[in-house]
């Protein structure tokens, strides 16, 4: 019962329906994490692939959970896909995963995960809901990613510091000092620096959002034939 | 967009335009300017002039942005008496860099993100503080000495000619680091153990016969000024005595004598940091406290104990930013259950069973 299009999934994941701009899920890691460039990219790419994962295993057994216990059958594999990334995690990238403590486990909690799972990869072929598992991750990592740097940046100076904890030591050089001498601005590193800056970055998609409405709205604006009839009883006359 | 916005009838040029009173403000604190000029040097006038040339480059900046009228709206003088009252909260000499931030954020996210004057549920001017005090602990508690320490304690120098304070502001580094700044007496009581409060007076001269020295004068200045507003009916009495009177009691039920586990006497909090100032020209803001007579009194008292708590088993040493934000939070609750009632009205509306339409 695939009515969407690759297209319309990805459309939908990475803007109209972005799990960290739009359904505002996955709160807890997004502003959590979100302190750094290396940090948001460990835990978006950690996300992504559980996400696809999970829609994957949820979507080939879909005929053979019952609706009573499909709730407790999708947490329990996402669990499972979790505790595998989190061992993976353990093994490779050590350091990261120190960091990222407690938000790494959290992943079963997130709410995009099961959302999907529930929502879309239950009724739907292994492609199809693989797609919308990567899309909407891939949304997901990318709010991550973008709070991640902006608040790495205003808070710190920087940009992309300790890119080596995820990428090994040929991206020990990578850090880019934008500012030198930077004084950190301790509120943007800590807490309430990701609810400022995600409360930007809301606005800013809204903002988008009624440009482009607006775009579209004066393209589709045919004016008036000429010698219309119709007599304007309401409103203001320009 | 040049055209002012209507302003409602009846058109009788009242006394209380927002105008005017921003400029009453601005008078009630120039004695305390004064004792703080004469205390510190040139860094609260440094201040006032950063903070109110930033304020109102961005003021103007936003509400080209916002397609409002910019001379309308800068002409009631509240971006100025915002800045104003936050550069007299900052230190004085705080780097110029701080003073942009401070009055950025006040102006940025305290008033525009929410609509401009009359929407903004938090103090602007304590948003922008609280934003800095969080931000940068290292200046914000370089509290320079004052005029006069340097008979008391020679290896202290005040900051007090023009151009070392420009210096201080624009380009410290070619400054001494030491020697300009020592800790207050609400700092130095919050981390004693030790010593009992006369041998703490003896030791440090942070500490005046009232509260810390220098600034219990300054102190009785902001309550000069506040009395001035007081008298030109500014404001009622309700917040700010609700706030003086729940701090003293607080602090006579918490005093713990003259020990080194004393929390301080209440003239010492009376008098100490920034209870004036918050007091007279913070609390007292219409737009982010409580609106009734009854609920400005709860109000002010919230703010009174808060301060006192944060003060003595807080991590800061002093707390109004905090106290007033906190409580700006609690404002339109306190609004909902202290709705005055009209003469010859059925019983006030209370509690849960309070509708909103009539």
């Amino acid at each position: 019962m695939t009515d969407k299009r690759f297209s319309e999934l990805a459309a939908d994941g990475l803007w109209h329906n972005n799990p960290g701009l739009v359904q505002l899920l996955g709160l807890c890691p997004l502003l959590g994490v979100s302190s750094s460039a290396v940090n948001a990219l460990g835990l978006g790419v950690a996300t992504i692939l559980v996400l696809v994962c999970s829609n994957v295993s949820v979507s080939l057994i879909r005929h053979a959970v019952t609706e009573a216990v499909r709730l407790p059958a999708f947490v329990m594999i996402i669990a499972a896909v979790t505790t595998c990334i989190e061992l993976l995690m353990q093994a490779y990238t050590y350091e990261l995963f120190l960091i990222l403590g407690i938000f790494i486990p959290l992943i079963v909690t997130n709410c995009i995960i099961l959302g999907r799972a529930d929502a879309y990869a239950a009724k739907n072929p292994v492609l199809p809901a693989a797609v919308d598992g990567f899309m909407m991750g891939l949304g997901f990592a990318l709010v991550l990613l973008v709070l991640g740097m902006l608040r790495e940046l205003v808070g710190q100076g920087t940009l992309f510091a300790n890119m080596h904890l995820l990428f090994g030591p040929i991206a020990a050089d990578w850090t880019l000092v934008v500012f030198a001498n930077y004084k950190e601005v301790l509120l943007v590193i800590l807490p309430p620096g990701a609810f400022l800056f995600m409360g930007l970055l809301i606005a800013l998609k809204n903002l988008i959002d009624n440009h482009i409405k607006a775009r579209m709205a004066a393209r589709d604006d045919v004016p008036v034939a000429a010698g219309s009839k119709r007599v304007r009883v309401t409103g203001t006359i320009n | 967009m040049a055209v002012s916005p209507p302003i409602s009838s009846p058109h009788a040029l009242g006394s209380n335009r927002t105008r005017n009173i921003m400029l009453q403000v601005l008078l009630a604190t120039l004695p305390g300017v004064l004792l703080l000029t004469w205390f510190f040097g040139w860094g609260t006038l440094i201040n006032i002039l950063l903070a109110g040339s930033f304020a109102i480059a961005i003021e103007s900046a936003i509400l080209r942005l916002r397609q409002r009228p910019v001379a309308f709206y800068l002409n009631d003088g509240s971006a100025l008496v915002t800045a104003w009252l936050l550069a007299l909260a900052l230190p004085p000499y705080a780097p110029w860099w701080l003073v942009l931030v401070a009055s950025g954020f006040a102006m940025v996210f305290g008033k525009h993100l929410y609509g401009g004057l009359g929407q903004n549920p938090f103090n602007p001017a304590m948003l922008g503080y609280a934003m800095v005090l969080v931000s940068f602990p290292v200046e914000m508690t370089s509290w320079p000495v004052w005029r006069g320490i340097e008979q008391l304690q020679p290896a202290l120098t005040p900051t007090l000619g023009l151009i070392d304070g420009l210096q201080r502001v624009f380009a410290p580094a070619s400054l001494p680091t030491d020697g300009w700044t020592s800790a207050t007496a609400l700092d130095l009581l919050k981390n004693n153990s030790a010593l009992t409060l006369d041998e703490l007076r003896a030791a440090q001269p942070a500490f005046g016969s009232m509260a810390g020295r220098a600034w219990e004068w300054i102190s009785l200045a902001w309550l000069a000024g506040g009395l001035f507003l007081l008298y030109r009916r500014v404001y009622t009495w309700h917040a700010p005595v609700g706030m003086l009177a729940a701090l003293a009691v607080m602090s006579l039920l918490f005093w713990n004598g003259s020990g080194s586990a004393s929390n301080g006497s209440p003239l010492f909090h009376l008098l100490g940091g920034a209870t004036m100032l918050g007091a007279f020209f913070i609390v007292t803001d219409p737009v982010s406290g409580a609106t009734s007579a009854r609920g400005r009194l709860v109000f002010g008292a919230g703010v009174g104990i808060l301060v006192y708590v944060i003060r003595v088993w807080g991590n800061y040493p002093d707390a109004v930013a905090f106290a007033v934000l906190l409580m700006n939070l609690c404002a339109p609750t306190i609004d909902y259950y202290t709705t005055p009632r009209t003469y010859g009205h059925s019983k006030p509306k209370r509690g849960l069973g309070k509708v909103d339409q009539p």
